[in-house]
């Protein structure tokens, strides 16, 4: 019977000898992802369960990223759940915040993720490492808990749907953009409860940071799950790492619910306009949107390519007189080599400033909350009401360059206009 | 197991931030969080609600996180069950695994803002008391089912593993 990828890695996972969209199997995990936020709700549960120890010490991975370095009391309490879990389990994959990064980026970065991977999250972003050809999905507290008992999950079998993207991407247009832009073509549910696969050759030329950019929203458009066949980039991506790669592909003649195909040659960068991630329009459409903060960072777009992109357009730049310009950089790892390359510096300079990594400003959490009225950019993921601050202030979403434009500009700019 | 309580109306896409503002995920207290559902979209509502009511929205109930603490408020503000036209999938295992009873229905829309409505779990039948209307829903399916037999995901895992 012909396979998708997801359905060849759910169908390994399973024990089964076959599976069909719409069943439900109980899978075995290769790694359950937990944070500060979800992480206590599971560990409470896992321990009023009456089970002692976890299943393994290799597979669970705890990351205190939210509200980490702990923005108050209450988020020290609940990031030193995770740390006292870790020592009494023995759980190796607990990352302290000088060790740390927004969980999506560090994972893949630490070769804790891999290809062929079942990958379950206590946090709905966790589809990002289908970027390297593993099905990675997002789930509840009490899923992990269970998880922390059996290594295994519950998951009824999705239906996928193929994208094709053909032609060739203008400067200054990237992984993001074609995130936005399918999300604004289908929808915040046009893949509700399916598998969005990526392909064609425009995503065969996508580098790595680019890739887990895409993945990472595709639970914006309510999907499952968000996947990239491997290839020679995925290859070298995971070359060196001590865990072994495991390379599924999509047969043939598999069966999907919908294909689209699009020529995205002509393609500007996107923008999410407030309140959805689906109310998208191309950058030039927006005239004369004045932001009071550009925020770059988050799970999106955190990563080492991103702040190179923001870099080029504000060297030797100032920020606009009245804009607060918040860059953080996903992982510890890409901060030093944002100091090594002197893109920090190139930050600082610009009259931005350069944060420790965590997801604080993305959800509303801690540095860089806005207020009543306000309005930003930001290269996140989620501009839902209220969801960076005051529920009277405005989130558009877009790429890094927007985003580092119009810091410079004051206003949402194209950044071919820097 | 029959519900009964009067319609708190939604509109689509509601999502879990709407439901509960990432400011209050520092806890886990289903009441104390319970203060806040909906606090964003609804200031009121955690006050407008009387245990036992029914929240009754659109499609895709539930979009954004993964945050359990999401059911866990609109449990703790006396909400005894949601009936939407579609969840969002991780807000629907969520429901599903600590106990939140829900429905899908493609009658949502016939029902109102305020209306007394009675949902039996069992046959999956919506009674529109205020209107003397029936709706038939879609029964689960098998496995979903015995979760809620069981009593959530954690008392089946127990189950399971006694087993053993």
């Amino acid at each position: 019977m012909p396979y998708t990828i997801a359905e060849k890695i759910l169908l390994k996972h399973s024990g089964q000898k076959s599976i069909k969209p719409g069943e439900f199997i109980q899978a075995k995990v290769d790694v359950a992802l937990a944070n500060d936020i979800t992480a206590p709700l599971a560990i409470s549960e896992f321990k009023k369960s009456g089970f002692k120890k976890v299943f393994s010490k290799n597979k669970i991975v705890l990351v205190p990223d939210h509200f980490a370095p702990a923005k108050d009391l209450k988020s020290a309490n609940q990031c030193k759940i995770l740390a006292d879990f870790a020592k009494e389990q023995g759980i190796k994959n607990y990352f302290e915040i000088g060790c740390m990064g927004i969980e999506h980026a560090l994972l893949p970065e630490k070769g804790i993720v891999m290809p062929g991977d079942l990958i379950i999250g206590a946090d709905s972003h966790t589809c990002t490492y289908g970027a390297l050809g593993a099905y990675a999905t997002g789930m509840g507290s009490t899923d992990l808990a269970r998880a922390y008992i059996d290594g295994k999950c519950w998951l009824k079998v999705p239906a996928s749907i193929k994208f094709i993207y053909k032609g060739k991407l203008n400067k200054w247009v990237g992984g993001k953009d074609l995130i936005l832009y399918t999300i604004g073509q289908i929808g915040v549910d046009g893949a509700l409860y399916k598998v969005m696969e990526f392909c064609g050759p425009v995503i065969r030329k996508l580098g790595m940071d680019d890739r887990f950019s895409m993945c990472n929203m595709a639970i914006e458009a309510g999907a499952r799950a968000g996947l990239i066949e491997p290839d020679k980039k995925t290859k070298q991506y995971v070359a060196g790492f001590k865990r072994k790669p495991k390379f599924y592909y999509s047969d043939a003649d598999a069966h999907y619910e919908k294909t689209y195909e699009w020529d995205v040659t002509d393609l500007e960068p996107q923008v999410a306009c407030p309140h959805l991630p689906s109310n998208v329009k191309p950058v030039s459409s927006l005239k004369n949107i004045k932001i009071d903060q550009s925020v770059i960072g988050s799970c999106t777009n955190g990563r080492i390519s991103d702040l190179r992109i923001a870099a080029s357009l504000l060297k030797g730049k100032k920020v606009a007189k009245g804009v607060k310009l918040i860059i953080f950089p996903a992982t510890q790892k890409i901060y030093l080599q944002a100091v090594k390359e002197g893109l920090a510096e190139i930050f600082v300079r610009a009259g931005g400033v350069f944060s420790t990594p965590t997801c604080g400003p993305c959800l509303g959490g801690h540095m860089g909350i806005l207020a009543d009225g306000e309005v930003a950019i930001a290269t996140t993921n989620r501009n839902f009401l209220g969801r960076m601050g005051s529920p009277k202030s405005f989130v558009y979403l877009s790429d890094p360059a927007v985003a580092a434009a119009s810091a410079i500009t004051g206003r949402i700019t194209h950044p071919a206009k820097i | 197991m029959v519900i009964k309580g009067k319609v708190h109306k939604f509109s689509d896409d509601i999502n879990t931030d709407d439901i509960i503002a990432a400011k209050y995920l520092v806890s886990t207290d289903a009441k104390e969080l319970g203060k806040h559902c909906m606090e964003t979209i609804r200031p009121d509502f955690s006050q407008a609600v009387s245990p036992g009511d029914i929240i009754v929205a659109g499609n895709n109930f539930g979009c954004g996180s993964s945050r359990e603490h999401a059911p866990l408020a609109i449990k703790g503000c006396g909400i005894s069950a949601v009936i939407a036209s579609s969840f969002a999938a991780i807000f629907f295992r969520n429901a599903i695994n600590i106990g939140l009873p829900f429905l899908e229905s493609v009658d949502v829309d016939k029902i109102n803002h305020g209306d007394i409505i009675e949902i039996d779990l069992a046959t999956g039948l919506i009674n529109n008391i205020t209107q003397s209307k029936l709706y038939k829903t879609r029964a689960f399916p098998e496995f979903l089912q015995e979760l809620v037999r069981q009593g959530g995901l954690m008392n089946w895992v127990r189950l399971r593993e006694g087993r053993k």
